[in-house]
């Protein structure tokens, strides 16, 4: 506060030896340090909307682990590595054989990579709630211009973001290896299309059930344990739930047990809606009334992920 | 800069327009009362705002930051009501809560870079009010270094750091000085001395300690159980008191005599080198100087004695003046 006071960078060589003679760096003249003291801030502030963007693309970044630690960009990148080999090994060998379609469907790709995709959103999510939780960190996000509301929506839409553009890199990498295995163009980009669709309606459900369930688990280990069962074993169990019913001789009912799986749930309504193939050879409701049930399902079960989550955070972060 | 200081200053001394008032503030949790028809005007400057643990600070803070609504009565803050533009107020108003609340795995800079944008700066400018903020409250190296591996001392730097970094109008500290040990402490006073002074910022800063605000603040407010207890600042509280401390070489037993037959009011509990007298008027400081050299004892002191704040809260001691 003292004003500009230039403080002496290097004192001046006062004895000029034969050491001198080495060219040492010289400090420019203009080399010095201002102490300017406390500078106020009379510029533009934003308000909530470029708050909220900025909650939301910081937790993108986090997501992939940037402006993280070494250790926290491991599991996020190894999973999407994993998750990009199969469309590369496709277009590979539809390339080198020649074949006149893909193996597998834009549609039935997110399915049948499941086991991957739940680990990924199962990192993702605790990070995402979970650190603030743990930590108390809300008081200090409560204490600035925006809601409690606008902290659930920022989250909610940066994992939705973060798993829509993991899901949708590998649909692309298989256009793109379709697109050089001059398959027809036309066809591939309605696939892809679709494709896009359904890895948007995924990507939101998953992020909606995940953080749920990470937000009433502030241990991290234990929101990432929680996420994996609730995603993979509940799949088990409705595979099994669907087979017994198949048995027993009530395949509607067995159709409709799908809407218990979120990953069947979206493929079911892909199915119905675009027409494509199902994933794993499952059977679902006819189309029209399938469809819309599927995605009435689809659209309850995302609504009462979001009024669960403001619900939570109503208490939470008490300052 | 020192001319814009100098400005909001003069604007400050122009309109000395209070920075939180607080009118019949009550905020009850079911049977609970946490604060009862508190009224109570903070000026700018450091104000303390000092209280037993649950007295009802945090809920006070909770209150002005437009986070909680009040039961009953209203509170301003910057001239803004706290009910209806919370949004505005935390804009201009930074907050430094008690608890911890930093993440582990971030570095300092870029926690408070984040922190920075959500208070609505633009990206460029957060960067650059981080890299000042930090160093002004005394991070240099470290802060690129992830949180977890911070002293308790570093700690509290970071959380203030991110109180200021959006240049506020006003911040609220809530025990700031918590955990640190006494070095830690002295330091962080001084800090929050210096960002009314120096960087012109308002502040309230909350404490159980009376003692350590006593140093810092310009201004105390005591609340009680939700209750008001007192409103003062802190130059009428620690004026000057009637009472003068004498201490001497030897012979303050025979000093005390002369002056007690001289008509003194003198209390002799100090020792045997100290004692007060009752500064009845300008004859007392010559019957001291004249006895001392009488009797050939060398004078160490006289001074002055001043009240200190901790004398608010003994009460049944405020008639008796003359003590040790």
């Amino acid at each position: 506060m003292s004003g500009a006071e230039p403080v002496p960078s290097a004192v001046p060589s006062a004895v000029p030896g034969p050491s001198t003679a080495a060219p040492a760096p010289a400090p420019a003249p203009d080399d010095v340090i201002h102490d300017i003291g406390f500078r106020h801030y009379d510029g533009q502030r934003f308000g909530r909307g470029w708050v909220v963007r900025s909650l939301l693309v910081e937790t993108v970044r986090g997501v992939f682990g940037l402006g993280r630690p070494a250790r926290a960009k491991v599991m996020p990148w190894a999973l999407i590595g994993i998750l990009l080999i199969p469309p590369l090994i496709i277009a590979l060998s539809i390339l080198l054989t020649g074949g006149d379609q893909l193996p597998i469907s834009y549609t039935q790709y997110p399915s049948s990579m499941q086991l991957v995709i739940a680990l990924f959103v199962a990192g993702a999510a605790p990070y995402c709630v979970s650190r603030d939780l743990r930590h108390g960190v809300m008081p200090l996000y409560l204490s600035r211009p925006m809601k409690r509301s606008d902290y659930v929506l920022a989250k909610f839409a940066g994992l939705s973001i973060s798993l829509f553009a993991v899901l949708a890199l590998a649909d692309t990498l298989l256009l793109v290896g379709a697109l050089l295995a001059k398959l027809p163009v036309g066809d591939q980009l309605a696939g892809w299309a679709g494709g896009m669709v359904i890895s948007a309606v995924l990507a939101v459900l998953l992020s909606g059930i995940s953080l749920v369930i990470a937000a009433f688990t502030p241990r991290r280990g234990l929101g990432v344990a929680a996420i994996i069962t609730a995603l993979m074993v509940v799949s088990g169990i409705v595979a099994m739930l669907v087979a017994v019913a198949d048995q027993k001789g009530y395949p509607t009912a067995a159709s409709y047990l799908h809407v218990l799986d979120p990953f069947s749930l979206v493929d079911g309504f892909a199915t119905r809606l675009l027409g494509v193939d199902a994933a794993n050879g499952s059977t679902y409701p006819q189309a029209p009334l399938g469809a819309v049930v599927f995605g009435l399902v689809i659209v309850g079960v995302i609504g009462a992920c979001l009024g669960i989550l403001v619900r939570r955070y109503r208490k939470v972060g008490v300052v | 800069m020192d001319h814009r200081a100098a400005l909001r200053r003069t604007q400050d001394s122009a309109s000395p327009a209070p920075s939180v008032v607080a009118e019949d503030l009550t905020r009850t949790f079911g049977p609970v009362t946490a604060l009862s028809q508190l009224s109570v005007e903070m000026p700018g400057g450091v104000v303390g705002l000092v209280g037993a643990n649950g007295a009802g600070k945090t809920t006070l803070i909770r209150i002005l930051l437009g986070l909680l609504p009040p039961t009953s009565g209203r509170a301003r803050v910057l001239g803004m009501d706290a009910a209806t533009e919370g949004l505005a107020i935390r804009q201009i108003v930074g907050y430094m809560p008690e608890s911890d609340c930093l993440p582990t795995d971030v570095s300092a800079t870029e926690f408070v870079v984040h922190l920075a944008r959500m208070s609505g700066l633009p990206s460029a400018v957060a960067r650059e009010r981080t890299a000042d903020t930090l160093r002004h409250v005394g991070l240099y190296e470290e802060c690129y270094r992830p949180i977890g591996g911070y002293s308790t001392g570093m700690k509290q730097r970071v959380k203030l750091a991110q109180a200021l970094v959006h240049d506020p109008k006003l911040v609220l500290l809530d025990e700031p000085t918590n955990g640190l040990d006494p070095a830690g402490r002295d330091e962080m006073l001084g800090l929050i001395q210096r960002i009314s002074s120096d960087f012109d910022i308002s502040v309230v800063v909350t404490s159980h300690l009376l003692g350590e605000l006593e140093r810092i603040a310009d201004h105390i407010v005591v609340i009680e159980a939700g209750v008001l207890q007192r409103s003062t600042s802190t130059a009428d509280a620690t004026q000057l008191s009637g009472v003068l401390l004498v201490e001497v070489t030897d012979g303050a037993p025979e000093l005390v005599a002369r002056l007690r037959a001289a008509g003194a009011q003198v209390a002799d509990d100090g020792g045997a080198r100290t004692f007060t007298v009752e500064l009845a008027g300008e004859w007392v400081l010559d019957a001291v100087q004249d006895g001392a050299a009488d009797l050939g004892v060398g004078l160490v002191r006289m001074q002055r004695r001043r009240h200190h704040l901790t004398e608010i809260f003994r009460p049944e001691q405020e008639g008796g003046h003359v003590r040790s």
